[in-house]
């Protein structure tokens, strides 16, 4: 154990670390805060579809309807499914130890994801599902190879196959650079599905860090402040240096 | 007795108030002529009250604990009320000190400030300086997010490289064989309580061995050489009133461009707080690029351009120990940049761009050609310091004017 971790430091301090996890190429999303719909809408599918596996547990419920304006009642009645009350932390039932046999790592808390990966990260990862019979979920994804979660979303995106027109030889994972929709296999079409997704990821990035909304909000009044004490420190100091040569 | 009256002079009869005041600041006399360089002593004391103010406010919310830690870090940013500005002031603070404190040095580097009678204020600077470093590295564990876990395990594993003693120096800086629960209230205890007090008394020191002899400025001149009837020096000032409003000015476009980082760009791209650190520690999972924080990434570069692993760490500390001894390196008859010759101005401009290069080298991963250009930097950092005495006395320097040119 020690030796091996000599050899770890050693290597984080001298090889350089660049097996950067993915070369793939990122799509951008510009998440809006404002949109509060995009965000009912995102918390609303992230707690159906994600928050069976994944926990949120640093965050309340109650801060999330008050951030979101839902009334806490149409949120417990909609959005909270155990006998958990408002105030309390977004914990999930699934003990750790089981998921870690179910899916062969424990699904990771999601609180801070997006601080941790970034939205592009997250917007490109939950589109880049594709079909593959070698993963134990029939599912490989192009911007985590090999995830251990299953396809989620599968029934609002469908089937999508890796496309390998492009090269001729080789349809390993690595050259096949684009995926391809199976047509009507999902209940919603590709647009609307990108669409589910921003608002998910939108929600998340809001998860993230929940007081950037005031932080932004309160950082123009201090600048103001700062602003208008620096004229007035700037006067004051002229007062006094005016005699000095 | 004192010649005040009222309370204040039944203080002053007990307790020299009225003298100390005077002493540091309505009768210390300050050179007239101090530029844009001489801003960052006084913001460097904002950015200390800061971290104290945060620090303890923090501390009131935080849990020391491996189990705890993380949790907690994320309720103050959550719960906490204003916990999140007070985490980010914190955060930003920390970064926000050694830019100031690099820009400080860098101010006494250019006008030969650590230069005789300067030498023990330079000294307690170093200190100061290096206590940071200490301060900085065991606070940037507390989080216990995993870049946390993996630089402290990387720092301290460190010290396993040196000869015979290394592998227990290590394991009692840990406290255990990995960095754990342990380490973090060690740590914990170091950061919030020792290393602050050790701070704040060096900072005394350093203020009062600088109204001891008095400030140098721009021109490196003694303005005590000429003094008008009273004693006063004829280019001196009061610090106060004179520079605490002075210095005002300046802290306010400090804390503007601060307050700019806090309210919009807390993580700073992932420069003052590292996206890896959103995730717990974990011993199993190393994150993908173990990078310092950017403030030791120039003597990280160090470490990493020397093939052997003790070499380097030899070279990262000879690099800070060597400005402990600058004040005796430099032989030059004059103080200041200005009247220095070319060598001097050629040298500390090499310096300055290498210390960058190696800072940016720390911060991203190495490569051949990049470990050759850290190197490369590494020698030129080196030759600044250790061909001081030669060039400093072989070159030929400007006459110094007599009183303070403005």
């Amino acid at each position: 154990m020690k030796n091996r971790l000599i050899v770890v430091v050693f290597l984080s301090l001298f090889s350089a670390l660049s097996w950067a996890s993915s070369s793939a190429v990122l799509d951008h999303m510009e998440p809006n805060l404002a949109d509060k719909a995009s965000l009912q809408k995102g918390a609303k599918t992230y707690i159906n579809y994600c928050f069976g596996c994944h926990s949120t547990k640093y965050a309340r419920y109650e801060r999330i309807a008050d951030d979101l304006g839902i009334p806490h009642d149409q949120f417990m009645d909609n959005l909270v499914f155990s006998d958990a009350k408002i105030g309390e932390l977004m914990h999930i039932a699934m003990p750790e130890k089981s998921a870690k046999a179910w899916f062969g790592a424990t699904p990771p808390d999601l609180t801070l994801v997006t601080r941790l990966r970034g939205v592009d990260w997250m917007y490109s990862y939950l589109r880049a599902f594709y079909q593959d019979a070698s993963r134990p979920w029939g599912v490989n994804n192009k911007i985590f190879p090999d995830v251990g979660m299953p396809h989620v979303l599968y029934e609002l995106q469908g089937t999508q196959i890796l496309d390998c027109t492009g090269n001729h030889n080789d349809s390993s994972h690595e050259t096949c650079a684009d995926l391809k929709l199976v047509e009507g296999s999902g209940a919603l079409s590709a647009e609307q599905y990108d669409e589910v997704v921003y608002d998910l990821v939108n929600f998340l990035h809001y998860m993230g860090d929940p007081s950037r909304e005031q932080r932004e909000a309160l950082g123009i009044k201090v600048l103001i402040f700062i602003f208008i004490f620096f004229i007035a420190a700037w006067f004051l100091n002229r007062e006094f240096w005016r005699d000095i040569h | 007795m004192s010649t005040k009256t009222g309370l204040l002079g039944w203080i002053d009869d007990r307790l020299p108030v009225v003298k100390a005041y005077e002493t540091h600041m309505s009768k210390y006399y300050a050179p007239k002529n101090f530029n844009f360089w001489y801003f960052f002593g006084a913001i460097a004391m904002v950015v200390l009250v800061n971290q104290i103010l945060t620090g303890i406010w923090l501390t009131m919310s935080y849990e020391p604990s491996a189990e705890g830690a993380f949790a907690s870090v994320e309720y103050i940013m959550r719960d906490v009320e204003w916990g999140w500005l007070l985490r980010y002031m914190h955060s930003t603070g920390a970064s926000a000190f050694f830019v100031v404190i690099y820009l400080h040095m860098f101010r006494g580097l250019l006008y030969g400030s650590y230069q005789k009678p300067r030498e023990l204020i330079w000294i307690f600077g170093m200190a100061i300086y290096l206590i940071l470093m200490a301060e900085g590295f065991f606070g940037y564990l507390l989080p216990w997010g995993n870049m946390s876990f993996w630089g402290a395990q990387v720092i301290v594993s460190l010290a396993g490289a040196i000869p015979v003693v290394g592998e227990d120096l290590a394991l009692w800086v840990r406290g255990d064989f990995l960095i754990s629960g342990i380490t973090l209230n060690r740590f914990f205890a170091l950061h919030v309580v020792a290393l602050p007090i050790v701070l704040i008394a060096l900072v005394v020191l350093h203020l009062l061995a600088l109204h001891e002899v008095g400030s140098n400025n721009p021109d490196g001149v003694d303005i005590k050489k000429h003094k008008d009837k009273d004693g006063i020096p004829l280019d001196g000032v009061a610090f106060h009133p004179f520079y605490t409003v002075h210095d005002l000015v300046g802290i306010a476009v400090f804390l503007f461009v601060f307050s700019i980082v806090v309210f919009y760009f807390p993580e700073m791209g992932g420069y003052f707080i590292e996206h890896a650190n959103f995730e717990p520690a974990n011993g199993l999972k190393t994150p993908e690029h173990i990078a310092p924080v950017w403030y030791y990434t120039p003597f990280y570069a160090m470490l990493r351009a020397i093939p052997d692993k003790f070499g380097g760490l030899i070279v990262m500390g000879g690099a800070i120990a060597i400005m402990f001894v600058l004040p005796w390196l430099d032989r030059s008859p004059v103080k200041s940049i200005r009247y220095k010759g070319w060598a001097s101005k050629g040298f500390i401009v090499a310096f300055a761009i290498s210390f960058v290069i190696l800072g940016v080298l720390g911060a991203i991963p190495s490569s051949d050609g990049r470990t050759i250009l850290a190197q490369v930097c590494t020698v030129i950092y080196f030759a600044f310091f250790m061909l001081m005495p030669f060039y400093t006395k072989a070159e030929k320097t400007k006459p110094v004017p007599e009183r303070v040119t403005g």
